[in-house]
């Protein structure tokens, strides 16, 4: 097969192909002049998205049925937790952010303790787990506006030769993920499950080990998102996670990630995001009205969704 | 079946049918008529499930010609084959598991619609069943999803000769009785000789050949896509068969070495109702008796005794062979090697980082070994014909380091020269103090077994050892209860 050829039969390559047309698009509009902006702004934004969707895409890669609805939640509570925790104190960074693991660590404890001991299906288990965990950030938080510690407040909000930190932090981290995902056991172990649960269970594979250390990743990744996006934002808001839930599954999805599980990629949730970032940004810069923006938003994702579908089978 | 006599049911001419570069079928030229039964022979991988489709109107051949009652069909689809009474019980049960047999009815005959559809449905397939299958015990109200694998087979069976307007002429049954034992298969083929005598037509495709030479009115035996010997039935024999199919017959793999075990230390045993289960290191432990009674769950559940679903364990006593592949066995996405390697990952592993190099080493040493039939390790496991795929089953279990082997029923769908081939290994793997748990439905295989217990009633009811394992021993003990 020709380079080019097995190019386009990766999954993950329509997502990067829509972001670069939509991005492109929009600088045509402006005639270039704003090219530097417009690509730092969406690694920016693109980065928190791409620190939950990882989350979201390794449990997704579980199979049916396995989808994390508390990611809103813990972001919130995580981002809420530390910033008090911390106090605008420098020197209370590393324990914040321990906080934030923490807070993370529990929920997906949480979670999957619904959803096996209490065999409640994980989309309502994990909604369910949002309810107590927003209730818990509205408790600590009370309406209070904290300012994050000045350097973090300066890292997330700055760049280190010309690319914005947090998009850094969510390279490392996709990083990390890829290698856990295409290279490692525990890679191959969950893309068995997504397939087969019982064909993976009488192969020997650690079944309930493997999706709970699944939705662990999944939770800590979203505090960590949380804790973040607190910092760059100038402090937690009770609704600071809001749009990652549709946010988080849809860049999994438009990022070729198979919705049925057991086949995943983490360059698509790259493309994804990015797009996702973008396409609002384009339609800002042709001045079209609100209500019509998410519109054409909804059908400019149908259509990417539409074009990268049609699910291969087999080659991995 | 007023139909012309002389005229054959679907003619093929000359189909050739390519994927990639793989030839399925080079030229093959079959004409099925009134009234006979065909016998449909050949290695895994011969095209026989490729001739299937094309009669059942699935795939279009690349070039050739498909006829019926002497007129040329230009564009013969999967709808005019069922319009013109050809019907397919396929070897991948093909019903769907979260309906009742009832609804199922209703999807394989349209003509079952409108109000009341439940009602004519159910009597439909009831009679079918009643006709094909006396004494079933199976009712047209439960889900298919509930009912063992042997029941879903003869529910399938009963699907493809029921009548619900169109009445069927050509019923293909593509490997039917391999999950059927031999009490149940004896009904089939009786019911196939009644459905031949009254006009109608069947291809019967089967790796138990003894079937094929008492069923079929004429043989056809292909190889590498092609039809290599095509004669009356009454001209083969056991041994010619194997011999046109193109492998060495090996009568003498059949005798079991008597070896002395009684001393061997028990390796793993299990108490349910009935007699205690034990095997000993290096034994060939047989689990016999109907169909679906009890023998899969016993394996379930030494497998169950013996992992952890938490934690992962290097040195894992068992490992599994699925019988039903699409359950339990095939991870559908992935290529050969990665189906291979998913039970061995620990060995194949440092810091929990796979060693692709070693991966394809070890892929391309079993691939070798046990002749998995593919150019590449790296293709789709569905790019397999099933017999092939169930050899991929084996290396994955054969290895990993696991002492103790549980195979639910592996050979379905295995070809008899590929059969002895595991056999072989499975002796000298034996040989080395390895021990196997066989569940199987063929009685060939369970008299290899060092020791066999019968399962009646999902209960252990006998063990017989040495020269008691018997073909007699054994039907014996699968209708009788054992005197406690």
């Amino acid at each position: 097969m020709t380079p080019l050829s097995r190019l386009a039969g990766k999954p993950w390559i329509w997502s990067w192909i829509a972001a670069f047309v939509v991005w492109f698009a929009t600088i045509m509009v402006t005639g270039g002049a704003s090219t530097l902006g417009l690509s730092q702004a969406a690694f920016t934004f693109a980065a928190f998205s791409i620190i939950v969707g990882i989350g979201q895409m390794f449990v997704i890669t579980l199979g049916p049925g396995n989808i994390d609805l508390s990611v809103p939640a813990t972001m919130t509570l995580a981002g809420t937790v530390a910033l008090k925790l911390m106090n605008g104190d420098n020197g209370m960074i590393v324990p914040g952010l321990l906080v934030a693991v923490l807070i993370g660590l529990a929920v997906g404890i949480g979670n999957y303790a619904l959803i096996k001991a209490l065999r409640i299906p994980p989309i309502i288990a994990t909604l369910s787990m949002s309810f107590i965990v927003q209730s818990a950030a509205i408790w600590t938080n009370r309406g209070l506006r904290i300012k994050p510690p000045s350097f973090l407040a300066d890292f997330t909000t700055s760049s280190t030769l010309g690319v914005p930190n947090v998009a850094l932090v969510a390279l490392a981290i996709s990083l990390l993920a890829w290698v856990l995902l295409e290279k490692t056991v525990y890679g191959r172990w969950i893309s068995a499950i997504g397939q087969s649960m019982a064909a993976a269970r009488m192969a020997g594979i650690p079944v309930d080990g493997a999706r709970f250390v699944t939705y662990l990743l999944c939770a800590v990744l979203a505090s960590l998102a949380g804790y973040l996006l607190a910092c760059f934002s100038g402090g937690a808001a009770l609704n600071m996670g809001s749009e990652y839930l549709l946010m988080s599954i849809a860049v999994v999805v438009i990022g070729g990630t198979a919705v049925a599980g057991g086949d995943s990629n983490v360059p698509g949730i790259w493309g994804a995001s990015l797009f996702m970032f973008l396409v609002v940004s384009m339609l800002n810069t042709y001045g079209i009205g609100a209500g019509v923006r998410l519109i054409m938003t909804g059908l400019i994702i149908i259509s990417v969704i539409m074009l990268a579908g049609g699910r291969r089978t087999g080659m991995r | 079946m007023a139909k012309d006599l002389t005229k054959a049911v679907i003619e093929i001419g000359g189909a050739r049918v390519s994927f990639g570069a793989v030839k399925a079928l080079d030229g093959v030229t079959l004409a099925v008529m009134p009234g006979e039964c065909i016998g449909l022979v050949g290695h895994n991988g011969a095209g026989k499930s490729t001739i299937v489709n094309v009669i059942n109107g699935g795939l279009t051949p690349q070039e050739g010609t498909v006829a019926s009652d002497g007129e040329r069909l230009d564009r013969y689809s999967i709808t005019i084959a069922r319009a013109r009474g050809v019907r397919c019980v396929f070897q991948e049960l093909s019903l769907s598991p979260n309906l009742s047999i009832v609804e199922n009815t209703r999807i394989m005959h349209r003509e079952l619609g409108g109000f009341g559809w439940r009602g004519r449905a159910a009597h439909v397939i009831e009679k079918s069943l009643d006709q094909v299958f006396p004494n079933h015990g199976i009712s047209s109200s439960q889900t298919v999803g509930d009912l063992s694998i042997a029941e879903r087979q003869m529910v399938e069976i009963a699907m493809a000769f029921s009548d619900a307007g169109i009445a069927p002429r050509l019923v293909i049954l593509d490997e039917p009785t391999s999950s059927l034992d031999a009490s149940l298969a004896r009904q089939m083929l009786d019911h196939v000789r009644r459905f031949v005598a009254a006009g109608g037509s069947v291809i019967f495709i089967s790796h138990i050949l003894h079937e094929i030479l008492e069923t079929s009115d004429r043989i056809v035996v292909m190889k590498d896509g092609r039809v290599v010997a095509e004669r009356p039935a009454a001209e083969f024999d056991h041994h010619s068969l194997v011999e046109a199919m193109g492998s060495v017959a090996r009568e003498d793999a059949l005798h079991r070495s008597a070896r002395e075990l009684a001393a061997a230390p028990v390796v793993i045993r299990h108490q349910a109702a009935g007699l205690a289960f034990t095997a000993r290191q290096g034994e060939i432990v047989g689990l016999a008796g109907l169909a679906g009674h009890g023998q899969t769950d016993l394996l379930l559940a030494l497998h169950a005794s013996q992992s952890n679903s938490w934690w992962p364990r290097s040195d894992s006593l068992v490992t599994f062979v699925a019988g039903d592949r699409r359950l339990n066995g095939v991870f559908e996405l992935w290529s050969i090697l990665r189906n291979f390697s998913i039970a061995s990952l620990g060995d194949l592993s440092r810091l929990s980082l796979v060693g692709t190099a070693d991966e394809a080493a070890r892929g391309g040493e079993w691939k070798r070994r046990i002749d998995i039939r593919t150019p590449d390790m790296d293709n789709a496991i569905l790019s397999l014909s099933g017999g092939n795929q169930q050899k991929v089953l084996f290396a994955r279990a054969l290895a990993t380091r696991a002492p103790v082997i549980l195979m639910d029923d592996p050979m379905r769908g295995v070809d008899v020269g590929t059969k002895q081939e595991v056999y072989e290994i499975i002796r000298q793997e034996a040989a080395k103090g390895r021990t196997f748990i066989w569940y199987s439905t063929e009685m060939d295989e369970v008299r290899l077994c060092d020791r066999v217990y019968v399962f009646r009633e999902r209960v252990i009811t006998a063990e017989l050892a040495g020269d008691a394992v018997t073909e007699a021993n054994i039907i014996t003990a699968s209708f009788e209860v054992a005197a406690a």
